[in-house]
């Protein structure tokens, strides 16, 4: 009810546009509700409640303002929507009646409860990689979850993709089943980092690139993409767009708390962060971190110098609005508040788009239980016309040692359609 | 009829600081807790995003976070001779609403009242006599609980915020750098003093020649970011100019949004309603009992919320309207001295001292709430009263709260108000002076209270609150004392061209803007005679009733009130987790 009252509040002012996220109920209170060890298969059940909260289930499968996990959110492709499934118990129209076999074929096989190809929206490609055991946990918390009477809409997909006998060409191309095999040459803990990264955390669904089919561009894993409207950075150990310069512990402390002096997730990431990692364990965040610093960097680009009147101008828009919080050397603990603007990855990704959109739509932190700050950002759409913008992207990518492409004013301004944020002053401020 | 509402364990009614602090405090003690609050929702992007808060004429001049007087407002007058009329427009203070309430927009100054003026009355009467605390018809009372009670609770106050300072007493070992008259501190503050501006290191620099003490204002617009132990963290202040009559844009200025709100909303025994004001509390029959509140909503709905515990966290008069309308208490009556509720409103005595510069350029524009050096020598009881025919005293400050363009012009004397030449001397003077305010306490008079009013009536029709004030010669004696003290400092700061003594004087008026620290009404005392609440702030009458804020004061200290309010919400607090839930009742026995 309070995240109506206060997405009613945001949308009716015309000034500030910010997403409907926020003071996120930090995750559902089903999946840190405590197991008691009366009921029969305790160590089960808190198996998979974990494996749930790792997997993010609840993100896709909780329509807006739905309850969670009775499935109906639009996973929304460039050729069409897919409405995810309903999770809870019921019977008829959730998993109530599922059988083991079906629900481990779905996670591995990509297959429904009747054997009918799925869209690979769900990410089975990174599922396949559970093993039995805890596939069985996951289903088993599952059904604990109160029956929720709701069927999805059907999807919305054009000929041939409409047909699910369409997905056996993709899989065939792009899927390859197979359970998690540990690397015996490396640690437990970083085959324990490996299995969250390319298993339930399903990490590349979203940071490595995807070919026209939406297929995971596997020569490039975790070198980052896009997805609604934001980008998710490159997390290998490329030090100007990836991980390269963030140690361990500003890994686990990003994922625990939403913020880590370089960073702070927002966009896509901060449900994630939200719903998920902050409520992981600390070994488990650890484990993940060990194993993504163990990735080779992607290869990186070099750059022209960026055009001298477009830095000067950026730099003008920099100086006049953003070092108020941003400041010109922040502390540490001001850095956790606002991302500083050296050394940061975020603004060097090769694709602007998700600067862009921050700059335009504004956002927030991921509110954490140990850091619920959801600590904004201000919409700038009304405020700079698409010239400042630019100039102020082109700036911070190539200021403080960044280097990255300039951004020209044609791609805000197609931002803005996208987003629906005409300014509102396009004409009458003079650059 | 009234739809009735599960039942909760606590209803608070009002959601600004007090609200926000009871609902964490008791939330964490595992209490359900519903808050009503009659404005909206605010937070930090939406409502005051660094890329517009800092209008001055939005904010200050056209009230946009302060309460709409359409709605609702108080009748005025000076004395009971008079009749009072509505106050149909904000002026002298500024009455807050909605989520965060004038918390959001206040200066952050944050300070604790001196050892003596929990003792105004036996401190005063036994180092002055009978005669003086009784002059003027002087109703002033103790605070039935001393410093070393309520001291942790400053401190946990100061934690929460941040509190940006530097102590002057730490465990009774006096502290260069410090305030020398303050009681012992238990801590250190949080976060080191602001960094301070010119105007204030030329203030400090004559102050100190004349032998006194300066320090850095205690305050609430951090000088380095924070984390508290709630896990919410606020940023570095950035000198911005845009407290007062604003909210911050930058994280950096204490408020519950930027201290508690992120962490009790996610509460699920928690639960906010907006746009709900709460029309009574209800009791039982023989009135000894809460029941819960009513409230209407803004669809004008009506509701009766039940509730095991009803607090009043509204602001001070709202609270003292509502134990009027809800009938609990007896009401103050100025004839016969008899009842309790409404008596001893005070406020706050303001004078000031204009300091002109020839060359100096002071960028008055580089400033924040509190951000200020102070001296403490003429406050309270800091210095010996004898033959000066008053009691009572305030601090004396050269505070940069900002250049803000429309309400920080300052003029020479003898410069006209309006026409050419004002203009001149201000645009002359904009960056050449400062002011040194002095920031004085109004003590209690038999006169000055606050009750219903018989004839005016709000958009609900429930009657007004009247509020009869004047200052009396004890605060106007005290004011000028302050003034020329004051002015002897001014003229003693380099490179001075002149001074201009702003003198408080005559009736106090529902203009210009003096300060919204409106206290009493509500007072505490140690017995049902002398007062509306016990030292839990716990009424008398109904024993499940707290009421929280400056309405408790028995007479107002020389200082801002906010650190004594949060801190005695955290002493009611305490009580209610430790004892009361235990064995609800009254806590002290009568």
């Amino acid at each position: 009810m309070l995240a109506a009252v206060y997405a009613y509040e945001i949308y009716r002012r015309p000034e500030t546009v910010v997403p409907q996220r926020i003071a996120t109920p930090v995750p559902t209170a089903l999946l840190l509700k405590p197991i008691p060890d009366s009921i029969l298969n305790a160590a089960e059940l808190r198996r998979g409640q974990y494996l749930i909260l790792a997997s993010d289930c609840v993100a896709c499968h909780t329509r807006e303002g739905g309850i969670p996990f009775a499935g109906g959110y639009a996973v929304r492709l460039p050729f069409g929507v897919i409405y995810t499934q309903n999770l809870t118990s019921d019977r008829q129209t959730g998993i109530g009646n599922w059988t083991t076999e079906q629900f481990y074929n779905v996670l591995h096989n990509g297959r429904g409860a009747h054997g009918e190809f799925l869209y690979p929206a769900l990410p089975y490609t990174y599922f396949t990689r559970l093993n039995r055991a805890d596939s069985d946990a996951i289903l088993a918390f599952l059904k604990t979850i109160p029956p929720q009477s709701y069927i999805p809409p059907p999807n919305d997909l054009p000929f041939p993709l409409n047909i699910r006998l369409s997905v056996l060409g993709w899989n065939l191309l792009f899927f390859t089943p197979g359970e998690f095999a540990p690397s015996p040459q490396k640690s437990p803990e970083w085959n324990r980092g490996a299995y969250l990264v390319t298993g339930p955390g399903h990490c590349g669904a979203c940071h490595t690139p995807k070919n026209f089919l939406i297929a995971d561009e596997t020569s490039k894993p975790l070198y980052g993409g896009t997805l609604d409207n934001w980008v998710a950075p490159d997390l290998t150990s490329n030090t100007r767009v990836g991980l390269g310069l963030w140690s361990i512990e500003n890994i686990v402390e990003y994922l625990k708390t939403g913020r880590n002096g370089y960073s702070s997730a927002g966009g896509a990431m901060a449900e994630v962060v939200s719903n998920s990692t902050s409520v992981m364990t600390n070994d488990d965040l650890h484990a993940v971190a060990v194993y993504l610093k163990d990735q080779s960097g992607s290869p990186d680009n070099t750059f022209d110098t960026p055009d001298a009147g477009a830095m000067k101008r950026g730099a003008a828009v920099y100086f006049d609005i953003c070092t108020s919080c941003h400041m010109e050397q922040p502390s540490e603990q001001q850095a956790r508040l606002f991302p500083p603007m050296r050394a940061n990855m975020v603004l060097q990704q090769s694709d602007p788009t998700g600067l862009l959109h921050l700059i335009l739509a504004g956002d927030r932190t991921a509110p954490t239980p140990t850091r619920p700050s959801g600590l904004s950002m201000p919409s700038f759409a009304w405020k700079l016309n698409d010239q400042q913008i630019a100039d102020l992207a082109t700036y911070a990518r190539n200021s403080w040692g960044n280097k990255a492409s300039p951004v020209e004013a044609y791609q805000l301004s197609d931002m803005r359609k996208i987003l629906n944020l005409e300014s509102t002053r396009t004409s009458s401020v003079s650059q | 009829m009234a739809t009735i509402l599960p039942p909760v364990d606590a209803v608070l009614v009002g959601f600004g600081w007090t609200g926000a602090i009871m609902g964490q405090q008791l939330c964490d003690a595992g209490l359900t807790v519903m808050a009503l609050e009659r404005g909206i929702w605010h937070d930090t992007p939406t409502d005051f995003a660094p890329t517009f808060v800092q209008d001055e004429l939005r904010y200050m001049w056209r009230h946009h976070l302060f309460q709409n007087v359409a709605n609702d407002t108080l009748t005025i007058r000076n004395n009971i001779k008079q009749q009072a009329l509505p106050m149909r427009r904000l002026g002298s203070f500024l009455l807050g609403t909605d989520v965060g309430g004038s918390g959001v927009h206040w200066n952050g100054q944050i300070w604790r009242f001196l050892k003596s003026d929990f003792k105004a009355y036996s401190h005063n009467l036994h180092r002055y006599g009978n005669a003086m605390v009784n002059a003027y018809d002087m109703t002033i009372q103790d605070y039935p609980i001393d410093w070393d009670e309520i001291e942790p609770y400053y401190d946990m106050f100061d934690k929460l915020c941040g509190t940006s300072g530097k102590a002057g007493n730490l465990r009774g070992q006096i502290q260069v750098g410090g305030n020398p008259f303050e009681g012992p501190r238990s801590d250190e503050f949080p976060t080191p003093p602001m960094k301070m501006p010119y105007g204030p290191t030329l203030f400090s620099k004559a102050a100190r020649t004349m032998g006194y003490k300066p320090f850095p204002h205690p305050t609430g617009n951090l000088s380095q970011p924070y984390t508290n132990s709630l896990g919410v963290q606020l940023g570095q202040c950035t000198y911005c100019g845009f407290c007062e009559k604003f909210g911050c844009g930058n994280y950096s200025k204490a408020t519950a949004q930027t201290t508690i709100l992120p962490y009790l909303m996610t509460k699920p025994s928690f639960t906010l309603r907006t746009e709900s004001e709460v029309l009574k509390v209800e009791t039982t029959s023989d009135g000894k009992h809460a029941t819960g509140v009513t409230f209407v909503n803004s669809a004008g709905e009506e509701f009766f919320q039940p509730a095991d515990i009803v607090i009043l966290s509204a602001y001070s008069l709202q609270n003292v309207r509502l134990m009027l309308l809800s009938k609990i208490g007896a009401p103050y009556d100025p004839v016969t001295g008899k009842g309790s509720v409404g008596k001893n409103y005070a406020y706050q005595t303001m004078g000031s001292v204009d300091v002109f510069f020839e060359d100096k350029i002071m960028n008055p524009f580089i400033g924040a709430g509190a951000l200020a050096t102070v001296i403490d020598e003429f406050n309270g009881d800091n210095f010996d009263h004898s033959g000066l025919g008053f009691i009572g005293g305030g601090y004396i400050a050269q505070m940069v709260t900002g250049g803000r363009p429309i309400e920080m012009i300052r003029t020479p004397e003898g410069t006209p108000d309006w026409g050419i030449e004002w203009k001149k001397a201000a645009a002359k003077n904009y960056l050449h002076s400062v002011n040194i305010s002095c920031h004085g306490s109004v003590m209690a008079h038999r006169g000055n209270y606050l009750d219903l009013d018989p004839t005016y009536r709000d958009s609900f029709g429930r009657p007004m609150l009247r509020m009869t004030f004047d200052f009396t010669d004890n605060e106007l004696k005290m004011s000028r004392y302050l003034v020329d003290k004051a002015a002897d400092i001014g003229q003693a700061m380099e490179g001075v061209s002149s001074v201009k003594k702003n003198y408080r004087k005559g009736s106090w008026n529902v203009v210009p803007y003096q300060t919204t620290h409106n206290t009493g009404g509500t007072i505490t005392g140690d017995n049902p005679g002398n007062s509306v609440l016990n030292k839990y702030l716990q009424s008398w009458d109904v024993p499940n009733l707290f009421v929280m804020g400056a309405g408790a004061f028995p007479q107002n200290a020389g200082y801002n009130p906010t650190g004594t309010l949060a801190a005695l919400a955290y002493h009611s607090a305490a009580a209610i987790k430790n004892r009361y839930l235990k064995n609800p009742g009254p806590l002290v026995q009568t």
